[in-house]
């Protein structure tokens, strides 16, 4: 086989993996949005907000205890999606989670939505975006 | 309802607990070696779950009150504090694309506060 159609090769199976790692790591950012969701389902049901009590929710409040499972598989799903991607690449397209967020808690606890609060969102992203964009492997 | 403002404090201390954490997180996890048994007798890593549970909770009691289209984004704060970590103590450079990244999400936070209403 000819080294160009070798290298072709090679470039096609980089691709692929990098195509990969993207796809996983939105998955990643469903999950987080979602588990945020449920972190809020479970805060609104504590009756008091004390340190212990908090504590103590994380195992007898289901929606604060799911929330927390599906951050916890968000993290490992990331660290598998890093392990053929670069983290330049991938760690800004976790600063999606806030635009998933956002729409989801206007729809969910139909939370007031405003020109300002949106456009705030959105510098926030680009700039979460920009700083991972710097981040090494 | 308006976001309270010590939901937003409790919020942002629970942001800067969380990458305290990290940093120990990531100063255990330089001196890992020698097999899957020294991960729970590393005195950095175990310090740095901890800072992470701290964290956790205050976040939960600060998303009580208030809204969470208001307080999640505050959460990208903890980026702020990794990166004045990162050149204290991990010596990583202070670059411009840095900087822009930074005063991005301060001007996205100021955004975000006027609209929290």
């Amino acid at each position: 086989m000819s080294s160009a159609a070798d290298s072709a090769a090679v470039e096609a199976r980089r691709v692929a993996a990098r195509r990969k790692g993207i796809g996983l790591v939105v998955i990643c950012t469903a999950l987080g949005a979602a588990g945020q969701i449920l972190i809020k389902m479970g805060a609104d049901r504590l009756v008091h907000a004390t340190l212990w009590s908090t504590l103590l929710g994380f195992i007898t409040i289901p929606p604060l205890f799911a929330g927390y499972c599906l951050y916890a598989l968000m993290t490992v799903l990331f660290i598998f999606a890093l392990k053929d991607g670069e983290l330049s690449i991938l760690y800004p397209i976790i600063s999606l989670t806030y635009v998933w967020v956002a729409g989801l808690s206007f729809w969910f606890f139909h939370d007031t939505l405003n020109w300002a609060k949106l456009a705030g969102i959105v510098i926030i992203v680009t700039g979460v975006a920009v700083l991972g964009k710097d981040a090494h492997k | 309802m308006k976001t309270p403002v010590e939901s937003m404090l409790l919020v942002l201390v629970a942001s800067f607990f969380g990458s305290i954490g990290a940093g120990f997180l990531k100063a255990g996890a330089a001196k890992l070696h020698g097999g899957f048994r020294y991960l729970f007798l590393n005195f950095k890593l175990a310090l740095g779950v901890v800072f992470f549970m701290g964290s956790s909770v205050l976040y939960v009691m600060g998303i009580k009150h208030g809204q969470l289209s208001v307080l999640y984004p505050l959460v990208s704060l903890s980026y702020i504090w990794a990166l004045v970590w990162a050149r204290v103590f991990f010596d990583e450079k202070f670059t411009s694309r840095k900087l822009a990244g930074l005063c991005l999400t301060l001007l996205g936070f100021l955004f975000v506060g006027l609209g929290n209403q």
